[in-house]
């Protein structure tokens, strides 16, 4: 292992030189720092919901139904006289929390599975990422079809079966990172000094994971939003009357030929976000790529 | 979180649910698995006893899971994939009757990517820094960000509703070339453009991986000319991690091409697997699943093939 050591490239970036990485970046990439702030201001309006919107987001008007965009609806109504400027507030917040917490969940049991996969190596590692490249194989949207097709769309299903579709990405990402570093001289001294394995890999190998997995999530969660749509749209999402983006294009797209903004709107919101999450990731993901980086 | 969003879920007078995928998707109640494992749910709330036996005897549920695994594979490997639970016809005749539609969706979805993508790469990386780059790398990140259905309905709106160009449902008369072409264009643009923005992302960031290699300098130093770098010794390198990107977003493709079949009511298995889902058809989604698994395999297996015809390093013994 001593002797392997020798040929390992140059110490990664821990997590200050990723933060200085960071910074750099928005200082000379603007596309990152407008990402940044697209994204910001979308999860402000969906925190703040209730005081931005103009009307119940569930209330029917049948009086008011398919009007178009006017002063007292500004983004017109749906075929049932609700706002939809109002529902596609509302309709953040339901894309955002099953985005965020699918990612977040997938990111914290990915990194685990991927370090304990790679510190271990061996029958362990080959077992995982055999497993793991199977999930891996199939498309996002048709694995998350399937699940959320076995245990019923809810919210907290949705959240399953698009975490379990980032699971894999997350093992393979966190896993490289580590098989690099469980052969560097620390993790050495820290088996001299008699540590733990949980105890190297939380505080000693985890650190050293943190800036790709990190980039990769917020690159996955802007595919975790569009399959939350895309599902939504299929009619396996969160059930109506609730308003869901994918969930109101759906409804729109019955109305097309006489009312598209009823489909454009919420397509224009779900287009705003995954360009922003992306245009984000993208050049956090250069910033802490050598080769990429801009000079 | 469930308490967090209370006030979404409040019942009220709402006929959303009378929409055509709605219907289906009410019966689709959470559970569905495992009340199918007990056959309660296809039959009925007020299925009999023996009812309810005959059902398991059917479908083999009784037995252990391991050995109903096996069979299932067994059969699936020499052409049985069982027939269809709601309409009793055979999995993989349903399959193969539509099989040819998503095919030929997802061939020419990519020949129009690598077509125009990878030049789009090139010149992007040739201009390395410069406006023309900056525009393409924004244009490809809108690209990629677009959901399938959204840039579908997009395009169904612009090219069919307003324009009138195309048809709004792209299903059937394939009589002649022409009519095949307006069915296949809209479909095939929504998915092509995906794999336009993916291919131009991976061909420029290989490309100029490769310009910065020490060979290249070499060639410089010797006098060849510019074109002939570029296209001769720089390009072929440079197409060996596009191969395998190509062969990673056909899953992408094959993918959305589920919600492409849904906006433009193109038959396929994207079609299919919606309506399996609909009526809770979990033979046929069975049969669906194995069918993805062979094409995601084939697609690796073209993917390494490929590598040969561009690569001479590789051989295979």
């Amino acid at each position: 292992m001593t002797e392997k050591s020798e040929n390992m490239p140059a110490p990664l970036s821990s997590s200050a030189l990723f933060q200085e990485q960071v910074k750099r970046t928005f200082r000379s990439n603007k596309l990152t720092g407008l990402g940044a702030v697209i994204f910001l201001l979308v999860l402000l309006a969906a925190v703040f919901a209730p005081l931005l919107s103009t009307h119940d987001p569930l209330i029917q008007n049948i009086l008011d139904r398919l009007e178009g965009p006017s002063a007292q609806f500004w983004m017109g109504t749906d075929a049932y006289g609700r706002d939809i400027y109002s529902r596609l507030l509302y309709g953040a917040r339901i894309s955002l929390t099953i985005g965020g917490v699918a990612i977040l969940s997938a990111m914290v049991i990915g990194t685990a599975i991927g370090i304990i996969a790679g510190y271990y190596g061996g029958k362990v590692d080959d077992v995982i990422m055999q497993f793991n490249d199977i999930l891996l194989a199939f498309p996002t949207l048709i694995l998350g079809l399937i699940v959320v097709a076995m245990l019923g769309p809810s919210m907290q299903n949705m959240i399953i079966a698009i975490s379990l579709t980032s699971i894999p990405g997350f093992a393979r990402i966190a896993r490289a990172p580590t098989i690099v570093v469980r052969e560097r001289d620390f993790i050495e001294a820290c088996r001299a000094l008699g540590y733990r394995d949980w105890r190297i890999m939380v505080f000693h190998i985890l650190p050293n994971v943190t800036s790709e997995v990190l980039v990769m999530a917020s690159l996955w969660l802007a595919t975790a939003i569009r399959t939350e749509a895309s599902l939504s749209f299929i009619g396996l999402g969160v059930k109506p009357p609730a308003a869901t983006w994918g969930g109101m294009i759906r409804e729109g797209f019955e109305n097309i030929l006489d009312n598209p903004w009823l489909s454009i709107f919420p397509g224009l919101a779900i287009l705003l976000v995954v360009f922003s999450l992306n245009l984000l990731g993208d050049g956090l993901r250069d910033a802490i790529d050598p080769k990429t980086r801009v000079d | 979180m469930k308490d967090h969003h209370a006030h979404l879920y409040r019942p009220s007078t709402d006929y959303s649910h009378t929409d055509a995928i709605g219907r289906h998707v009410d019966y689709l109640c959470p559970g569905a698995y495992c009340a199918w494992r007990s056959g309660t749910d296809y039959l009925g709330d007020q299925a009999s006893a023996a009812a309810l036996d005959a059902m398991r005897e059917r479908l083999g549920l009784n037995r252990p899971l391991l050995e109903q695994y096996f069979e299932f594979m067994g059969n699936a490997l020499s052409g049985d994939w069982g027939e269809s639970m709601v309409t009793g016809k055979s999995i993989l005749g349903e399959v193969i009757n539509v099989l040819p539609y998503t095919l030929e969706l997802t061939f020419v979805s990519v020949i129009f990517g690598v077509v125009t993508g990878i030049p789009l790469g090139i010149w992007s990386a040739l201009h390395r820094n410069q406006l023309i780059d900056y525009f393409v790398r924004l244009m490809t990140l809108i690209g990629l960000s677009f959901p399938a259905f959204v840039s579908a309905i997009l395009l169904l709106i612009i090219f069919s509703i307003n324009l009138g160009w195309l048809p709004v449902i792209s299903s059937g008369g394939r009589d002649d070339f022409i009519g095949w072409f307006r069915d296949l264009a809209l479909p095939a643009l929504t998915l092509g453009t995906i794999m336009t923005a993916y291919i131009a992302r991976v061909t420029r960031s290989s490309m100029l991986d490769v310009l910065s290699e020490d060979y290249i300098r070499t060639a410089r130093a010797k006098g060849v000319p510019n074109k002939v770098i570029i296209w001769h010794h720089a390009l072929r390198n440079a197409l060996i991690p596009v191969v395998t990107m190509v062969g990673l977003f056909l899953g992408v493709l094959v993918g959305n091409s589920v919600l492409t079949e849904i906006v433009f009511n193109r038959p396929g298995l994207g079609k299919l697997i919606v309506g399996a889902l609909g009526q809770r058809d979990y033979t046929m989604l069975q049969g669906l699943m194995v069918c993805y698994a062979f094409i995601i395999i084939f697609i690796n297996i073209l993917t390494d093939l490929t590598y040969g015809l561009i690569d001479p390093r590789v051989k295979y013994q």
